[in-house]
Parts: C-alpha cells; structure tokens; sequence
C-alpha cells in the first residue's frame, strides 16, 4: 500500500478545500471499499480526508414528504430508519440486501455510492483493464465475465481503449435510481445538487470515469422525493448464493395500480450495466395498460431488447425478463 | 506515515505509534498482544475480524487503526471482562466450532446481532418490515449471521447456540 497522510478538517468546506488541493488525494468514507482496494494495489491516495465524522449521519424530514439521507448515516441505520421502513420498502431491503451486517454498520450511503466495480480484472493489478490502467485493455470482455453488463457497455475488442462492460456493484443505488433521488454535492465553487440519473454515467469511451463528479467534489446528501405509492414497492436480488453476495440481477420496482390498470410504475435493474439501468422503455409500456402479467412480461421484454450480452452472461437477459415480471406481479397481488 | 494514536481495546487505553496504513485488526494483533479478533481474508469477506466498535460489529480488517482513536474497541476477549459471556457459554454447551478460528469473530458478530434484534432492526429475511418487534428465528440467525464464515462448517451447531441466547435476551419466541 502507497504511503499516505491521514487528515481530518473541521467541516465540509475544509474538506472540500484540502482535497481540492491534493490531486492524488481521496476521501475516506467507512473505508469497507476504498481500504481493500488500496491494500489491493487498485487504489494509490497520497492523502485520506476522513469525511465520515464531517458530513451528516441524521436522516431529515423534507417538505413534500421525501428524505434528506445525511451522506454519512450508515447502511444499516438507513435500512432501520422507520420513515425508510414506511415509505420506501424498496430502499430498506435493497440496503438489507447487500453486504454483512458487520459491512452495513460501517459503510456510509456517501461511500456506497460511489463504490467501485466488482470485475475481477479491475482488482488484479497484473491484468489489463481500462478503467484502472486507461488505455490498456479490457480482460474481461474475452475472459471471466459472467457477472458484467448486458446493456448500455462498450465493446470495441479486448485491446481497444474504450472497451469496458463493468457493472456497478450496489444495490442501493437501484432503489435511490427508482425513487428518482438527487445527491447534494459541495465543490470548490459551491453546492450544487444532481439528479442520481446523471450521477453514474455509461463507460463510453472513457471506462475509467465511473461518474460526473470532479475530483474534490464531496457528497453531503442524498434528497428522496415523496412517492405515496412506493409504500407498494419492492427490491429483489438473484445473486450466487443466499446472503452476502454481489447481485447477478436485481430489480427495484414501485407499483400504482388503479383497479386493474397500472397508473404509474418505476423499475430500476442492478447488475446488468456500468450505472443503476432505469427501465424506461417498459415503464412508458406499461402505464395506463393492464396491470397483466402478459402486459408485465412484454414490457420486460421490450425493455431488455437492447441488451447485447457476451458468451458467458446471456443468462441475464432471461433473468432480468423474468425478474421484472415476478417483481410487477407480486407487487399487483400485494396490498398497498 | 508515523502517527501517535490510542486506542481503547477491551477496557484499557493504548498508546501506540502506528503507520497510518496499519489496520485496527493489525494494530490489536501485532502491535498490542490482542490476538482474539482473527485475520482470515484481510479484506472484509469472511467476518474472523469482527469486533464491537463503539458496541457496533465491524470488520476490523478494513478499519484504519487511525480512524477508531477515541473509540471503545471490544473483542470476544473483552466480552468476558467478567466472566464467560452467555455466548461463550452456550457455543461450549453446543458444541459451536471445530478448529475454533473463526470463533472470537462469530462471538462477537453474534452480541451486535442481539443488540440490532433488541432495537427492532429487520434484515433481507423479514417478512413485516414495519414490524416493532424482532423475532430471531432460525432463518433470521442465518442470514444477519451470514457475514462470518466457518471453514469447518459448524453453522448447524452456531444458530442453535445463538438462539439459546436469543431467547434468554426476548429477541426469539
Ligand atoms: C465482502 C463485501 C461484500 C459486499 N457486498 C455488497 C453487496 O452485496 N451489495 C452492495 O451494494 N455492496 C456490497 N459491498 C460494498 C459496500 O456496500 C461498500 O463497500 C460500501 O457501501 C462503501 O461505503 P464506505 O463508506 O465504506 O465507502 P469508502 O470505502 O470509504 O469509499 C468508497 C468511495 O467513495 C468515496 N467517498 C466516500 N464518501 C464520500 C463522500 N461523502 N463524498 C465523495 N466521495 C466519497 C471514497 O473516496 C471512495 O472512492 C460489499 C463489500 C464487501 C467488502
Ligand atoms: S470490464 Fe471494465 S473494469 Fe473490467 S477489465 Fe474491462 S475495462 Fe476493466
Ligand atoms: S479478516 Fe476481516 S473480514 Fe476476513
Ligand atoms: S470452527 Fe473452524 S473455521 Fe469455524
């Protein structure tokens, strides 16, 4: 591990000030990422701005009835917040979804957005990967890629500098993706806040930029919009094995039913892209039609057309379909 | 980067000068002579490490020593200050390890369970999210245990011994 000093400011701005002068610097959140990836080799900081204790750990009211989430509440307190439990299911058992227990308690909602990849070439220094070593190469797009991106990835062959088909590993920020949140963000020229929609971006040709944000840039929150029917909502996970796995798919869905038509719907899909893949496609087919699951499946369908899988992970594209299906129908079947 | 800190490990402060790359969970075992807590992975995957932090599990692999100063560190070591704790006692009566190295970690991954239980946390099994009370059935045990592995796969003798004490603190029916 890179040699590095360890700091602490006396407030956000301060934090935002020192990091803004350390090019090579980071901030520290839990650390549950960034530390193993810095034992790892993957990460070099120079400097560590410990902002854990600095930004907010208290979850607010906001007027229209949404959520103020202080960037440094813990998973796990997040998950507990019995306004989170109430309005947001989605959001509770998305957080309850990932990671241990042990994990939950240290890591930060700043922290888990911006969490990096899980691809296997990414955290193995000794291989080519575009998004740690620009320009030489994508290992994984001829090699173990089972757990990569089906849509929206660049695939221009395994030495071209653009190709990257990572996926963004939290299950969070599927949820926050659905509910339409904004994160709170304190530069060097002051606050400004972004939609979560522009917060990831797609690889493009630029695969080692996971986001929008500049270095420096610190989050201090994330605002979640009311969203009276989201109290029919739910997050589901297929992963490897029951607990304490990374997603394959996942599906964060909010349902409004009216009788039997579906009047408004929100789906978000985890592990399939490089950023939390909101299903527009299908949500624009489904409101105002029948809440069916013929109408569900088809939505689905139409949704994942776009995908262009790899030798090894086509299976997402079926599993994606079934899951936005199952999730829709249980959510119809539910009471509100 | 030499840095002066102290740390509060099971009761007592610790001074010590530490590299600010030094983890909580190296700084314990090599540099103070607390070997309870155990290095099976060093990157937060298998849950040997676990330590209360200000009563609260953690990994204390991915924890920098530099970040914990001021705060109480207890290890399964420090959970029987005054004699075994219930768990200690109940993993002995039920037989809860084989090698027993991923034990102080399950022990004390096991008391954050119990209190997160007593506070009315749910986890990824809880069928009633909104529900005030927990109730830590076999199902529950697993999956908030699920953080700490068992290479000798004692997991069937571990939710038992778990549960014992579960329903000795009201948190399983
Ligand atoms: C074994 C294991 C299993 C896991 N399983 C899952 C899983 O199933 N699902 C899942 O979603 N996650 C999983 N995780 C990942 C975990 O959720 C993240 O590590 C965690 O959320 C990161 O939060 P942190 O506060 O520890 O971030 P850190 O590690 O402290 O930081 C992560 C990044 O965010 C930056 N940062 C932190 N705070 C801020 C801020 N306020 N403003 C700007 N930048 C900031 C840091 O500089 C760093 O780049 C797993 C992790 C491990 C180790
Ligand atoms: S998929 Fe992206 S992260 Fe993985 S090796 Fe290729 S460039 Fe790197
Ligand atoms: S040693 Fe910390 S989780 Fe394995
Ligand atoms: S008792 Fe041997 S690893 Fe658990």
């Amino acid at each position: 591990m890179r040699e590095f000093r360890y700091e602490k400011a006396i407030d956000p701005a301060g934090a935002v000030a020192l990091l803004t002068g350390e090019p090579e610097g980071a901030y520290l959140g839990g650390g549950t990422n960034l530390v193993d990836l810095m034992r790892l080799g993957v990460a070099t900081p120079d400097v560590l701005v410990d902002v854990r204790q600095l930004t907010s750990t208290e979850v607010e009211d906001l007027p229209d009835g949404g959520l103020r989430i202080g960037a440094a509440v813990p998973n796990a307190d997040l998950a507990a917040e019995p306004r989170v439990r109430e309005r947001y299911p989605l959001l509770a058992q998305a957080l309850l979804a990932g990671a241990s227990g042990q994990l939950r308690n240290r890591a930060t909602t700043g922290g888990n957005l911006l969490q990096r990849t899980r691809c296997t070439y990414f955290t193995d220094t000794t291989m080519p990967c575009n998004k740690r070593d620009a320009g030489s190469g994508c290992g994984a797009v001829e090699g173990l890629h089972r757990n990569l991106a089906v849509l929206g990835a660049t695939h221009e062959g395994p030495t071209s500098p653009h190709t990257c088909i990572a996926t963004h590993p939290s299950d969070m920020v599927v949820a926050l993706r659905a509910l339409d949140a904004s994160v709170r963000v304190l530069g060097a020229d002051g606050e400004r806040t972004v939609p979560i929609a522009e917060l990831h971006r797609l690889p493009g040709d630029d695969p080692a930029r996971d986001t929008t944000l500049a270095h420096g840039e610190l989050i201090t929150a994330i605002d979640v919009p009311a969203l009276p029917w989201a109290t029919r909502s739910r997050y589901r996970k297929v992963r490897d094995r029951a607990s304490y796995a990374f997603a394959l798919v996942s599906v964060a869905a909010a349902l409004d039913l009216d009788g039997s038509t579906v009047r408004d719907v929100r789906i978000a899909l985890g592990g399939v892209a490089h950023k939390p893949w909101r299903a527009t496609v299908a949500e624009d087919a489904l409101r105002g039609g029948p809440a069916t699951e013929a109408a569900f499946a088809a939505a689905a369908e139409a949704e994942l057309a776009a995908a262009a899988p790899l030798a090894d992970n086509a299976f997402k594209v079926p599993m994606a379909t079934n899951m936005i299906t199952r999730t829709l129908v249980q959510l119809a079947e539910a009471r509100a | 980067m030499d840095t002066q800190i102290t740390l509060r490990v099971d009761g007592a402060d610790r001074p010590l000068t530490v590299d600010t790359r030094t983890s909580l969970l190296d700084a314990m075992r090599e540099r103070l002579g607390a070997t309870s807590a155990k290095k099976g992975c060093d990157h937060g995957q298998c849950g040997a490490c676990t330590v209360l932090l200000d009563g609260r599990r953690v990994n204390s692999c991915l924890v920098l020593a530099v970040t914990a100063e001021g705060q109480e560190v207890t290890t399964s070591d420090g959970l029987a200050a005054d004699g075994p704790h219930r768990l200690h006692e109940t993993f002995v009566d039920h037989d809860a390890y084989q090698c027993g190295y991923c034990t102080p970690g399950q022990i004390t991954s096991a008391a954050g369970v119990l209190a997160e239980a007593a506070q009315g946390w749910p986890s990824a099994v809880t069928e009633d999210l909104v529900a005030d009370r927990t109730d830590l059935t076999d199902a529950e045990i697993r999956e908030r245990m699920s953080g700490n592995l068992c290479r000798c796969a004692a997991y069937a003798n571990i939710v038992p011994a778990v549960a014992q004490v579960a329903v000795e603190q009201g948190v399983r029916a």
